[in-house]
C-alpha cells in the first residue's frame, strides 16, 4: 500500500515597512528613483558614516506585534549578520538573531477544517540590501543603492502549515493584518512582502519533522501554490526512491515553474552574527507600549460587527468589504458622502471587482473617487438614469474617474420616463412587430419582450424599461 | 617669542591680542613640518595652500568679532582616520590611499566652527591598529625625542607632530590607549574622554565600541579646552551621550586638595620598567604635597584585560573592515576574475600584516562554535573588569596609573613580537572596556632622554576629577622641552 505523506510548512515572511524614510539614515524609501539617487554616507557604507534608528520602524514593527498576538521583547538589539556580496554595502546588514522585537505570537486563519491557529516564533527588524544589475552584454554588474537600508520587518512562523491553501490563508491574514495597521501595502508582486517557503514532508502519523529544504524569490500566491505542490512531490519521489532529502536552499523560478538548489547546507555562511556595537539597545517603556496599543485602528472583526450594526450590511457583504483595508476606507468613504450602504457594496462587490480583475488590478487599486461612485448612485436612485445605463457610465467612472452626472448630461444619456415621449416609439414598434402582438394576446406574455427591446435600441437604453413595458400593456390592452 | 613653543590657549590669545596673526601661527607650523617631517613623518597629508587660504578666512572672521573662541587661529593636525571633507583620508592604509570623504567628521567641524586652521592630517598605525605607528602604509613616524625610537601609537604622527611644534595641538583617537600611549612617549598631554563624549561620526572605525576621540597637546588646559570644543551630543551617533556639563575647563582649579587617589598594587609589580616606577610614583608624591590622599589597593582581574580587549577589539574591527571591499571605492586589485577572486585580491593587497592578523582574530572569535567561548566570554570579563572599577571609585576619585610600561622602543623592536607588543597596553585597554575618562600628563624622563607620562583615570563622565589631578599635577613641575622646539 502506498505511504501518505503529510506536508509540514513554515514561513519566513519579509514585509517592507511603509515609512518615508530608510531604517538607519534619512533617505527616502520611494520606489523607482534613479540609481543611488536616494543615497548618503550611511545607506552605501561610506566610512565613519553611523546608524541611527528610525523610531517609525520600531512602531511599525510592534505595532505588527501586537496585533499579531506577540511577546514584545522589553530590551531588544540589533546584530551584524556578516557576509560579501555587492548589494549589502557594509559586507553586513544589520538584522536582529539574539533578541528580536517580538516573540511567540500567533494567528487565527480559516481552513477547511475551521479555525486553525498558527504561530510565529518571532519578529525582528532589519534593513533591505540594494540591487545587482548584471550587464551581460559588457560583461560588468552595476549596484543600485536606493533599497540599501529600507526597513523589513521579518515574520518567522512555526512550521505550523500542512497544506498550500493554509499558506495563502496564512499570508492572506497577515497581509491584511498588516495594511489595516498601515504598516505596509504588502504586495507580493512588488516585493513589498516576501514569502520564503521551508518544507518538509513526513509520514503520515509521524511524530518526528523530516528534513526541510528552504525556497527563495515566490512572488505571487499562484506561484506559492505551484512550489508548494512541486516541491512536496519532489520529496516524496526522493523518499519513495530510497534518497534522502537533502537540507538545502532553492531558487523558484516562476518561467520554469519549478525550483533548483541554490546551496546546501554544507557551504551555508557563517554569519557570524554579534550585536551592532552602533547602535544602542533598544529599551521598549510602558508608555511607549501603551501609545502603540492606543493606536491601533479597527481592524477587520470589528469593522465586520460594525457595518452590520451600524449599516445594516449583510455579513458577506462586510467580510468581503473589509478582507481589504482599502475597500473598506472606500466604502466608509462613500457612504460618509450620503450613499446607500448595501448599493456601494454592491458597487464595489460586483462591477469594481469584476473590473479589477478583468484589468488585472489588486483589489487596493481603485481608480476613481468616492465622491463620483456616491454621484452614481444618486443618480440611479432619483431615476435620473436607469441601471444599464449606469453600468456603461460606472465604466466610464472605472477609466477616467468622470463625474458620472456631467458624463449623464454630456452623452444624452438621462432616462426618458416621459409617457409622451415614449408613445410614439412604442406604437411604432408595435405596428412593426405583428407577429410577438399576436403572441402576446395569445397567451405568450413573454413575447412582448422583444417590442421592449426594440424600444430600449432605438432610445439608445434611456428608456425607463418600466415605463416601456406598462405603454405597451396599456396599448395592447 | 616662538610659536611653536605655545601652548593652543597661550597662542589664541595672542592671535585674539594681534600679537600674532592666524597666518604666522600657520607659516610658523608649516615651516616646522618643512623642516622636521622628512625625518618624522608625522603628517600623511599636509596641504599648505589650503591651511593659508583658512587662515586668511579665519582671520578676517576674528578681525570681524565673528570668531572669538579660545581656539580661533590655532593650527591643528587631525589623526588621518577622521574624515576631513576636500582632501584625502587613509587610515594609513593602501586600501583607503586615495579615499576622498564626501563628508567631515562630526569633531572636525566643531573645531572649524571654532576657527581652527588645519594644517594636514598626521600619520598612525594602519586604521589604528598597533601601539608604535609602525604599520602605517606610509611608513613609521619617529619620535621627536630620539628619532631612532617609536613615538608609540595609533596616534604616534599626532604625538609627534604636538611634541615637535609641527602643529599646536592636534586630535587623536583611543580604542585601546591610542591617544594616552603615545602621548606619554613623546612627552605631550592627551586625553581619552568618556565613551559618547566626542561624537564618532566621521571617525573610521576599529573597535566601536571602544572608540572615543580625544585631544592632544601641550598641557592640560589645552586639552581641557580642546575637549570642550569637540565635546557633545550628536544625533548622527547613536552611542553618544546628552550630558549635563561640558565645562571641562572649570576642573582646573589648581588644587589637588582632598582628591582620593588609589594606586593599583597590580600596576606596579613585574614588567614595569623601574625608571618609569620611580617617575610616576614620584608624581603621585607630588600630588600628596599638594594635598591629595594618596592610598594603595587592590584592583583584580587586570590579566584579563588584555585577552578580552583583543578579542572584542577584533571581533569588532573583522566587521567594521569589511566595507573595505573594493566595490565601492578604494583600492581595487588590477586584475581578478570574478567577485570573490576581487574580494580576495582587493583586501590582501589592500590591508597590512596586522590589519588582517587582527581580521582573522575578530572573524575566529565570532565564527559559529567559538562565539561563547570567545566573544560572549570576553564580554563577561569586560563587565566584571567595570564592576572591579566601579568598586574602586566608590573610594577614589582618581586612580593613578602608568600609561606604558617601558618607555619609547626602538623601532622595528615591537612588530616581530606582537604579543609582546599587546601586553604593551596593560594599563590602557581597562579604561576603553569600562569607558572610562584618562588622560597622560608628562611626568619625567628616563635616562636614555625618553619621555614619561603618568595616567589618570577617572570614572565616567568624572573628567573634571582627572582634569584637577592633572592640572594639579603640571604646576609642580616645569615642563620639558623637545629637542626639536628648542
Amino acid at each position: 500500500m502506498a505511504k501518505e505523506y503529510e506536508t509540514v510548512i513554515g514561513l519566513e515572511v519579509h514585509v517592507e515597512l511603509a515609512t518615508k524614510t530608510k531604517i538607519f539614515c534619512g533617505c527616502s524609501t520611494a520606489f523607482g528613483g534613479a540609481p543611488n539617487t536616494h543615497t548618503c554616507p550611511v545607506c552605501t557604507g561610506m566610512p565613519g558614516s553611523l546608524p541611527v534608528l528610525n523610531k517609525k520602524v520600531l512602531e511599525y514593527a510592534v505595532a505588527v506585534g501586537l496585533a499579531t498576538n506577540c511577546d514584545i521583547t522589553r530590551y531588544s538589539k540589533f546584530d551584524r549578520k556578516n557576509y560579501f556580496y555587492p548589494d549589502n554595502p557594509q559586507n553586513y546588514q544589520i538584522s536582529q538573531l539574539y533578541l528580536p522585537i517580538c516573540r511567540n505570537g500567533h494567528v487565527d486563519i480559516d481552513t477547511a477544517g475551521g479555525k486553525k491557529q498558527i504561530r510565529i516564533h518571532e519578529i525582528h527588524m532589519e534593513e533591505d540590501a540594494g540591487k545587482l544589475i548584471h550587464d551581460e552584454w559588457n560583461d560588468t554588474s552595476l549596484v543600485d543603492y536606493n533599497r540599501s537600508g529600507v526597513p523589513l520587518i521579518e515574520i518567522v512562523s512555526e512550521p505550523d502549515m500542512r497544506s498550500a491553501d493554509e499558506v495563502i490563508a496564512y499570508l492572506e491574514k497577515l497581509r491584511m493584518t498588516i495594511q489595516y495597521l498601515g504598516a505596509s501595502d504588502c504586495k507580493l508582486n512588488e516585493g513589498s512582502m516576501r514569502a520564503d517557503v521551508n518544507l518538509s514532508v513526513r509520514e503520515v502519523g509521524s511524530q518526528k519533522l523530516g528534513t526541510r529544504t528552504e525556497m527563495k524569490n515566490i512572488n505571487s500566491f499562484k506561484a506559492i501554490q505551484h512550489a508548494i505542490e512541486g516541491e512536496r512531490q519532489r520529496q516524496i519521489e526522493e523518499l519513495e526512491e530510497g534518497r534522502e532529502v537533502i537540507q538545502e536552499t532553492r531558487r523558484w523560478d516562476d518561467n520554469k515553474e519549478s525550483s533548483r538548489p541554490m546551496r546546501s547546507k554544507e557551504d551555508a555562511q557563517d554569519y557570524r552574527y554579534f550585536p551592532d556595537p552602533d547602535l544602542t539597545p533598544i529599551v521598549i517603556s510602558d508608555e511607549f507600549l501603551a501609545k502603540i496599543k492606543s493606536q491601533e485602528p479597527e481592524m477587520q472583526d470589528a469593522k465586520i460587527a460594525r457595518y452590520q450594526k451600524e449599516f445594516d450590511l449583510p455579513e458577506y457583504d462586510a467580510q468581503i468589504i473589509t478582507s481589504v483595508k482599502k475597500m473598506a476606507d472606500f466604502f466608509e468613504d462613500t457612504v460618509a458622502l450620503g450613499a446607500n450602504p448595501k448599493k456601494v457594496s454592491n458597487w464595489l462587490m460586483g462591477e469594481t471587482m469584476r473590473l479589477q480583475k478583468e484589468k488585472g488590478m489588486d483589489q487596493d487599486q481603485i481608480p476613481f473617487s468616492p465622491e463620483n461612485l456616491a454621484s452614481l448612485i444618486a443618480l440611479t436612485e432619483d431615476g435620473s438614469i436607469n441601471s444599464s445605463v449606469a453600468k456603461e457610465v460606472f465604466e466610464q467612472v472605472f477609466a477616467d474617474d468622470v463625474d458620472p452626472k456631467q458624463y449623464v448630461e454630456e452623452h444624452g444619456l438621462k432616462s426618458m420616463n416621459d409617457e409622451g415621449a415614449l408613445r410614439g416609439i412604442v406604437e411604432e414598434k408595435i405596428a412593426a412587430n405583428p407577429k410577438a402582438v399576436e403572441d402576446y394576446r395569445g397567451g405568450k406574455k413573454k413575447a412582448i419582450g422583444a417590442i421592449v427591446g426594440q424600444v430600449m435600441k432605438e432610445t439608445k437604453g434611456k428608456a425607463d424599461p418600466g415605463t416601456v413595458n406598462k405603454l405597451i400593456k396599456e396599448i395592447l390592452g | 617669542m616662538d610659536i611653536l613653543n605655545l601652548t593652543a590657549v597661550s597662542l589664541g590669545e595672542k592671535i585674539k591680542a594681534k600679537e600674532v596673526s592666524v597666518k604666522e601661527a600657520t607659516k610658523a607650523c608649516l615651516g616646522q613640518i618643512e623642516k622636521q617631517d622628512k625625518t618624522l613623518n608625522s603628517f600623511i597629508t599636509v596641504e599648505p595652500e589650503k591651511a593659508l587660504e583658512q587662515a586668511e578666512k579665519v582671520q578676517q572672521k576674528i578681525d570681524a568679532g565673528e570668531l572669538t573662541g579660545p581656539l580661533a587661529g590655532v593650527p591643528v593636525a587631525v589623526k588621518d582616520n577622521m574624515l576631513v571633507k576636500g582632501g584625502l583620508t587613509t587610515c594609513a592604509s593602501h586600501i583607503l590611499d586615495h579615499f576622498h570623504p564626501a563628508f567631515s567628521s562630526t569633531a572636525v567641524e566643531k573645531l572649524q566652527a571654532a576657527g581652527a586652521v588645519i594644517l594636514g592630517k598626521t600619520n598612525m598605525d594602519e586604521f589604528a591598529m598597533g601601539s608604535t605607528t609602525e604599520t602605517s602604509y606610509f611608513g613609521p613616524t619617529r619620535n621627536p625625542w630620539n628619532t631612532e625610537h617609536v613615538p608609540g601609537g595609533s596616534s604616534g604622527g599626532s604625538c609627534a607632530a604636538v611634541a615637535s611644534g609641527e602643529a599646536i595641538y592636534a586630535l587623536g583617537s583611543d580604542t585601546g590607549g591610542s591617544i594616552r600611549q603615545p602621548s606619554s612617549f613623546c612627552g605631550v598631554t592627551g586625553i581619552k574622554p568618556t565613551y559618547g563624549t566626542v561624537s564618532r561620526y566621521g571617525l573610521v572605525a576599529y573597535g566601536s565600541s571602544l572608540d572615543q576621540i580625544g585631544p592632544i597637546a601641550k598641557d592640560v588646559r589645552d586639552c581641557a579646552t580642546v575637549l570642550e570644543t569637540i565635546a557633545g551630543y550628536d544625533p548622527k551617533d547613536s552611542t553618544s551621550v546628552k550630558r549635563d556639563d561640558y565645562g571641562f575647563t572649570k576642573a582646573l582649579t589648581g588644587s589637588a586638595k582632598g582628591l582620593r587617589i588609589g594606586i593599583p598594587e597590580e600596576y606596579f609589580g613585574e614588567g614595569l620598567d623601574p625608571e618609569v616606577k620611580k617617575s610616576i610614583l614620584d608624581a603621585a608624591e607630588a600630588l600628596k604635597a599638594q594635598g591629595a590622599e594618596v592610598s594603595y589597593f587592590h584592583l583584580p582581574l587586570v590579566e584579563y584585560a588584555i585577552p578580552a580587549y583583543y578579542i572584542i577589539a577584533c571581533a569588532e574591527a573583522s566587521s567594521n573592515l569589511e566595507r573595505f571591499d573594493g566595490v565601492k571605492y578604494g583600492y581595487r586589485t588590477k586584475e581578478y576574475e570574478g567577485l570573490h577572486n576581487m574580494y580576495k585580491k582587493t583586501r590582501s593587497e589592500g590591508f597590512g600584516a596586522e590589519v588582517k592578523r587582527r581580521i582573522i582574530l575578530g572573524s575566529f572569535v565570532l565564527s559559529s562554535g567559538y562565539y561563547d567561548a570567545y566573544y560572549l566570554k570576553a564580554l563577561r570579563v569586560k563587565a566584571l573588569i567595570k564592576k572591579a572599577f566601579d568598586e574602586a571609585f566608590e573610594k577614589y576619585d582618581v586612580i593613578l596609573a602608568p600609561a606604558s610600561p617601558t618607555t619609547a622602543p626602538k623601532l622595528g623592536e615591537s612588530l616581530s613580537d606582537p604579543i609582546q607588543m599587546y601586553l604593551g597596553d596593560i594599563y590602557t585597554i581597562s579604561v576603553n572596556l569600562c569607558g572610562l575618562p584618562g588622560i597622560t600628563v608628562p611626568c619625567g624622563m628616563d635616562s636614555k632622554g625618553l619621555p614619561i607620562g603618568v595616567q589618570f583615570i577617572g570614572n565616567v563622565f568624572r573628567e573634571d576629577h582627572i582634569l584637577q589631578a592633572g592640572y594639579a599635577y603640571e604646576q609642580t613641575r616645569t615642563m620639558e622641552i623637545c629637542p626639536l622646539c628648542r
